[in-house]
């Protein structure tokens, strides 16, 4: 018990880990499932190191919990969750092939090789269950939530192929005429091949001539595995004019590095630490399309304490230009031309702007800064350039100078951990909730480095980072000299992991169930529709799924996420995930088709949701009593009847 | 009066050899020409002389033979007059007491002045040094501060021609001088100067207007107003050396960084696509530049030149949006009150002035652009301050780049022909009060004794502000006489005027420039012949001309018109001899004679006739004007275009030369080039060396126009002539004065009829038979 106490106080301090923590399987899994096996012990159970993913400083909550009084249980009959890992990597090692429908993949921590042969990668979508209950009756018995943990740009694998590019050309990618749906290899293609049926809505739609192909004596068409549509779990296709913003075919992203060069930042060495090693370390590796030998994004320079400097680096200066803007009521981009540039063109004037950035503010004694106008001005560079991109801004300290955005410091240790703890964790002005929602319009993620020596009020200015796909960390006390170089490996592995921008991701499923709930950082405008300003690799989001009607068992489930995006070398694109699930009737056969790591991820990211509505202490209950009620279904339902004291586990 | 055609042949206007050469010795002397050198002794004669009662003042009237002078004027002890010790003062050198001339105050001399005697005179009670020029070496002294404000919206030649113009001006500044660069296109970029490694510009958005105390916060200058504050109160010299700042640098440490970065300086980057024009924020650009200096250098000499490509298109002081398809206001836009931005943008711009003015700040614009640039919305900030307005077609023409090469002009010593935030005061003699000004300046709204209750001008102040000074700015000053009839003035009084002028020298000292005068009173009921011995038609008409511009400013032009040729009846009944009804015995003295031509030029002239002008050439010409003199007159008539002449006009922004046609054909045939022709090249030459020599010296530098009889630029030769031909080519030239003014009426019939009507009806019938109508 103490550990999901200590786990959940861990959490919630640290707000501003939590994206990362919950966004990547691996490093959760560890003390997630000593939680899920500690929690049925009763009693401590060793707890494992957390390392976050290369990650920040980690704030050490107060741990003044009353434990509860243990229960007896004999540890030692208890499952031990590294057996379960060892045992499920001695096991399911090595190639693991979609092309069952419905089959559990391997834990997270195995190390397996994906074979797509028709449903996607487990890497980029994970359900919490393979066996799906066909009534929602069955489903609200078991307690056992209805989720997917969708990572559309997970890493693969060196040796696994990554999801082939189709390009249809004028046509677009073919879809169903009524939900939309895009072509996958569970479209069902009728009359002759003329003609397919929606896996997903049950509409026909008519084969466009340029798409139509022959149907061998199976029901498949001829051309089908030269089609990655038509055999495939993963795949993209190149999108029309008709998915672009404004009828207009993107230009390639930008990425905005927007220093602080107040007084403790450059006291700290944090500005000297960014120009030195910035292009080096950083620049050098932008993300770049498979096969292009140089990157396509733009980048641009700004640096700020209380007024915004913005930094003209056209190739063809003898030095760089810089620009003031202190108008921060109503921030504007100055420039247009030479702001946002490539690396190659622009090498020497940026080498130059470097170097001297650090003698320009060396003597600054500015210790007030405003954090609301740069980001506005970011957005507004963004916006101008008609480039979707990312903020990446180092910032200090609680932006206090008058300006908008200008936060308080409400800094009030002694409400953590009491009722009115959520107050504190929620932000105290709708500023930048606005700002991000404004972001998100223009296809502009935040990500935020901060380096406070006090109180920033993550909580606040968070909602940026959150709402636009961004991430954040956090070095409280940086010391150039101690953490540089953690620092730098966050923004080298950051930078190099961004896949897609001004991306739209969409959940479509058989009819019977549908996608109610969503859960990570990004912003919705409607229920459907998932809008995110940036993503990379390591991103997840969640979405619990429900049932608006009876499923079929001898049909199955299918799901399809498709997420349109902007590649880093500004091509606008569709990637598809799909899925097959199979149902069940029985409650056994449920349980045998649970997958633990989704089920923790969803379970742990909606007390977080929740921790910020409520106090912990209900959080932590919660939690408890849906396993609780968990484990009692099982006992009910599939186990052999046994003592009222014995703790059965699935 | 500024017309002025002069013939090859040369027709030289007569002089009057006793009053012409008085006008001439105190115009060399004091600058100054009054309409009437002989004063009427009372209000009512003096409002029966029609012309009022006024002078022409040029403070800094050229005189390199004043005696430098270091101490500062002694002032007359009581407090209502304040007047300076002058030669028209009477001296009591036993007592050491002087007697002021104006108030009568008795006052003894200072301690200094202990050594006077009749032998041993200060210069100032000298009869020759009516006017003397004193340095004050207590005040001090701030370099000259210029600030470029330069459009980037424009063609890459204009702007390569506007880089090298002003990157040549670098050379001809004053070393210690302060220099500025704001530039502006869709944003407006004040440059920060001084810069090692990168260039450092703040940039404010073109649509938003800001005040002095902002852009002060937006620029972080002079944080904290205490500091300054304790600055300006510390009276230690070394520490108040140089007020500079990161914008404003002296120009001997930031020549080679400026010329660098106007070398690198682009076109406004913003993109500007079909049917639109460049979003141009001059307003702005202009507020900023007015704040930037009000918050540095208030009351010390300043120049803001802005260079504009174009018309203000968004922000405050945009006189036409940027669709191309609506085109920028005419005068019949005005007339009929359709426009759009026009009143704001004044109001924005006069704002602008004021403060500018307020601060001793001149604002000069140089527009170079085919079509308008807004001018008329702006015309106040040159106005009020005494800034230049250059108007142009390009950038790149010798028009512009002479013009502004001229402005940095110096005189022997080597120091620049401009003065700063001068203050002018009046002080009168208690039969005279001051009624106002016109010319390019502000009033201060000082009231004293010597204010006259009727305004003519700017009045209600004896004090005056010209932020731009120049030996050739004129003051146009009006008097009342306040004497009643029944008070006679004594056997030999005179009439006592003071100019007291206080300026910044360009090379920053200050500087107190005083001219006195008197003048003789005559009872014009006795002896009206020497008051009109003594009136001046040059004087007289550029007046008139001025009055009449002030008034169409506000008035209609129409009203103006015809309360000029009210004005010039009333002249001619007055001071005209004639039988009645008989025209042909009407005669004018000599010295009146020209005025009535000098009036049916200014009727014709730009200055009150919009017809075939844009509003913004409207402003132009007017404040030409008000800012210069009374050229040299002679007669326009077609009747002079003869095939065998050469002509040159000069209208003081043109200077047409024109070839009659038979000598166009003997030029084309080249003539000129054979040996035998030699004196036809002598000739040709003639008037080209004439106007070479006005193009010298004129400021804003003329349009030159050399063309040919039946040539397209001919237009403006004929434009401007009379056209006498076309109705009578018998008379000759002799009777030319007398058939002008017949002429003249008989063109303006419709406004004249009221007037005519009492004793001038029958002359006008006799004139019109004369012509056959």
């Amino acid at each position: 018990m103490l550990h999901l106490h200590n786990f959940l106080l861990v959490l919630v301090v640290n707000t501003n880990h939590h994206k990362e923590m919950l966004d990547s399987f691996h490093p959760l899994r560890e003390v997630v499932v000593s939680i899920w096996v500690g929690l049925y012990q009763g009693q401590g159970f060793p707890q494992q190191p957390y390392q976050g993913g290369g990650g920040g400083q980690r704030m050490a909550g107060p741990s003044s919990m009353q434990q509860p009084a243990p229960r007896k249980l004999d540890p030692d009959q208890m499952p031990s969750p590294i057996q379960v890992i060892e045992d499920d990597m001695r096991n399911r090692s090595g190639v693991f092939s979609t092309a069952t429908k419905g089959a559990v993949p391997p834990l997270v921590t195995t190390k397996f090789i994906v074979q797509d042969q028709g449903n996607c990668s487990p890497r980029f979508l994970r359900s919490t269950m393979y066996n799906i209950p066909c009534t929602s009756d069955m489903l609200k018995n078991c307690h056992i939530p209805f989720a997917l943990t969708i990572s559309p740009f997970a890493k693969i694998h060196d040796q696994e192929i990554p999801p082939p590019v189709v390009n249809l050309g004028e046509i677009g990618p073919v879809r169903c005429k009524r939900c939309k749906a895009y072509m996958s290899p569970h479209m069902m293609f009728i009359d002759g091949g003329r003609r397919f049926q929606c896996v997903y809505c049950g509409a026909a739609t008519d084969v466009p001539a340029e798409y139509f192909a022959h149907l061998d004596h199976t029901g498949r068409r001829v051309d089908c595995y030269d089609r990655p549509e038509l055999c495939l779990g993963s795949y993209e296709f190149v999108a029309t004019k008709d998915y672009c913003k404004n009828g207009v075919l993107p230009k390639a992203p930008a990425f905005i590095f927007m220093i602080d060069v107040s007084y403790n930042s450059v006291k700290s060495g944090l500005v000297n630490i960014i120009c030195d090693r910035l292009k080096d370390d950083i620049l050098v590796n932008l993300p770049k399309e498979s096969g292009m030998e140089e990157s396509e994004i733009r980048v641009g320079f700004v640096t700020y304490a209380k007024e915004i400097h913005f930094y003209n680096v056209k190739g063809n200066l003898a030095q760089p230009q810089m620009l003031v803007v202190s108008d921060l009521e109503d921030m504007f981009v100055p420039l247009l031309d030479g702001f946002l540039v490539t690396l190659a063109e622009s090498e020497t004037v940026i080498d130059s702007l470097l170097s001297q950035i650090p003698q320009m503010f060396g003597e600054s004694r500015e210790t007030e800064t405003i954090l609301g106008p740069v980001i506005q001005a970011g957005l507004d560079a963004l916006k101008s350039a008609e480039r979707s991109g990312k903020l990446y801004i180092f910032h200090t300290s609680l932006p206090i100078a008058e300006a908008p955005g200008k936060l308080k410091n409400r800094d009030d240790r002694k409400l953590l951990g009491t009722e009115k703890e959520k107050t504190i964790l929620s932000p105290q002005t709708t500023f930048y909730t606005k700002l991000g929602q404004e972001c998100v319009a223009a296809g502009c993620s935040v990500d935020l480095f901060l380096f406070p020596n006090a109180y920033v009020d993550v909580a606040s200015i968070g909602d940026v980072c959150r709402l636009t796909g961004g991430n954040m960390y956090k070095y409280s006390y940086f010391q150039a000299d101690l953490d540089g170089e953690r620092f730098l490996e966050d923004l080298r592995r950051n930078v190099e992991n961004q896949t897609a921008f001004d991306a739209i991701l969409r959940v479509r499923t058989s009819t019977g169930i549908r996608p109610v709930d969503f859960c990570g950082n990004f912003f919705m405008a409607n229920t459907t529709d998932v809008e995110l300003s940036a993503m990379d690799r390591d991103q997840a989001i969640n979405v619990e799924i429900k049932h608006d009607d009876k499923l079929n068992e001898a049909d199955g489930a299918y799901i399809q996420v498709a997420v349109l995006f902007t590649s880093v070398s500004g091509q606008r694109r569709l990637r598809i995930h799909n899925m097959a699930l199979n149902c069940c009737t029985q409650m056994a056969d449920l349980f045998r088709n649970c997958e633990l790591d989704a089920l923790i991820n969803y379970l742990s990211k909606q007390a977080i949701k929740t921790s910020l509505n409520t106090n912990p202490r209900q959080v932590r209950e919660n939690i408890i009593n849906e396993c609780a009620q968990i484990l009692a279904c099982y006992r009910k339902n599939c186990a052999s009847p046994s003592s009222a004291g014995q703790l059965i586990l699935p | 009066m500024i017309e002025a055609l002069s013939m090859t042949g040369g027709l030289e206007c007569q002089k009057m050899a006793t009053y012409q050469d008085f006008i001439q010795q105190n115009e060399d002397r004091d600058g100054v020409r009054f309409s009437w050198n002989v004063w009427p002794s009372s209000r009512i004669e003096a409002t029966r002389m029609v012309i009022p009662l006024g002078c022409l003042y040029t403070p800094l009237k050229e005189r390199p033979d004043l005696p430098p002078i270091q101490y500062d004027p002694v002032l007359c002890t009581r407090p209502t007059c304040r007047a300076i010790l002058n030669p028209f003062c009477q001296v009591d050198y036993r007592a050491k007491i002087w007697a002021c001339n104006f108030c009568f105050q008795r006052n003894p001399f200072p301690p200094q002045y202990q050594a006077i005697s009749e032998q041993h005179q200060p210069a100032e009670i000298i009869p020759q040094f009516s006017t003397i020029e004193y340095t004050i070496t207590r005040a001090t002294c701030h370099p000259p501060v210029f600030l470029i404000v330069l459009d980037t919206c424009m063609d890459e030649e204009d702007l390569q021609a506007v880089k090298e113009s002003l990157q040549m001006s670098l050379s001809l500044l004053p070393p210690n001088a302060l220099i500025g660069l704001v530039t502006y296109g869709k944003m407006v970029q004040v440059h920060e100067l001084g810069c090692e490694g990168c260039s450092k510009s703040y940039v404010f958005r073109g649509t938003k207007d800001l005040n002095a105390k902002q852009i002060q916060e937006m620029l972080g200058i002079g944080r904290g107003p205490t500091v300054q504050q304790q600055q300006r109160g510390g009276q230690n010299p070394q520490q108040h050396q140089l007020p500079s700042n990161r914008f404003l640098q002296p120009v001997h440490k930031c020549d080679m960084s400026l010329t660098d970065l106007l070398g690198e300086l682009q076109r406004d980057p913003w993109p500007v696509s079909q049917g639109k024009r460049p979003l141009r924020s001059t307003g702005v650009a202009l507020s900023i530049a007015v704040g930037l200096l009000e918050c540095t250098f208030p009351n010390t000499g300043a120049r803001i030149m802005l260079f504009v490509g174009g018309p203000c298109t968004q922000g405050p002081g945009m006189v036409v949006d940027d669709e191309l398809k609506h085109p920028i206001r005419s005068h019949h836009d005005i007339e009929k009150d359709n426009v759009k931005y026009m009143k704001k943008a004044m109001k924005h711009y006069e704002a602008l002035a004021n403060r500018a003015a307020n601060n001793g700040h001149v604002v000069d614009i140089y527009s170079c652009a085919l079509d308008q640039t807004g001018l008329h919305e702006m015309k106040f900030c040159p106005r009020y301050t005494g800034g230049h307005m250059v108007m142009g077609d390009s950038f790149n023409t010798s028009l512009f780049k002479q013009t502004f090469q001229r402005v940095f002009s110096k005189d022997g010593k080597g120091e620049f022909k401009m003065g700063f935030g001068a203050t002018v005061e009046v002080k009168t003699s208690r039969e005279v009060k001051v009624s106002g000004a016109i010319g390019p300046c502000v009033s201060l709204g000082v009231k004293g004794p010597s204010v006259s209750e009727t305004e003519l001008g700017l009045g209600g102040t004896c004090q005056w502000k010209m932020c731009g000074l120049y030996p050739n700015s004129t003051l146009a000053l009006f008097f009342e006489v306040v004497n009643q009839h029944n008070a006679p003035i004594p056997q030999g009084g005179r009439g006592y005027l003071q100019f007291i002028t206080q300026y910044q020298h360009s090379s920053g000292q200050r500087r107190v420039r005083v001219t006195t005068l008197a003048r003789n009173w005559a009872d014009a009921s006795t002896n009206i012949q020497h008051i009109s011995a003594g009136f001046d038609q040059e004087a007289a008409a550029v007046l008139m001309a001025r009055l009449a511009v002030f008034r169409a400013e506000t008035d209609d032009g129409p009203d103006v018109l015809r309360w000029l040729d009210r004005m010039l009846i009333r002249l001619c009944q007055k001071f005209g001899d004639y039988h009645k009804d008989d025209s042909n015995s009407f005669r004018f003295t000599d010295n009146f004679s020209l005025y009535p031509q000098f009036m049916f030029h200014l009727r014709r002239s730009h200055f009150l006739q919009v017809f075939n002008n844009s509003p913004d050439e409207t402003s132009y010409y007017s404040l030409g004007c008000t800012d210069t003199q009374a050229d040299k007159p002679v007669l326009l008539d077609t009747s002079s275009i003869q095939p065998d002449r050469i002509l040159l006009m000069d209208t003081f922004f043109q200077i047409v030369i024109y070839h009659g046609e038979t000598i166009h054909l003997w030029r084309k045939q080249g003539y000129q080039n054979q040996p035998e022709y030699e004196n036809f090249r002598q000739l040709l030459n003639a008037p080209v060396d004439d106007a070479q020599e006005i193009l010298q010296t004129r400021f804003p530098m003329p349009r030159y126009i050399d063309t040919e009889h039946g040539g397209s630029q001919a237009r403006f030769l004929l434009s401007r002539v009379n056209p006498s031909q076309t109705h009578n080519n018998a008379y000759g030239w002799g009777q030319v004065i007398i058939f002008q003014f017949l002429f003249f009426i008989i063109l303006m019939k419709n406004y004249l009829k009221e007037v005519v009507q009492k004793n001038l009806v029958g002359f006008l019938k006799l004139g019109y038979d004369n012509l056959g109508m």
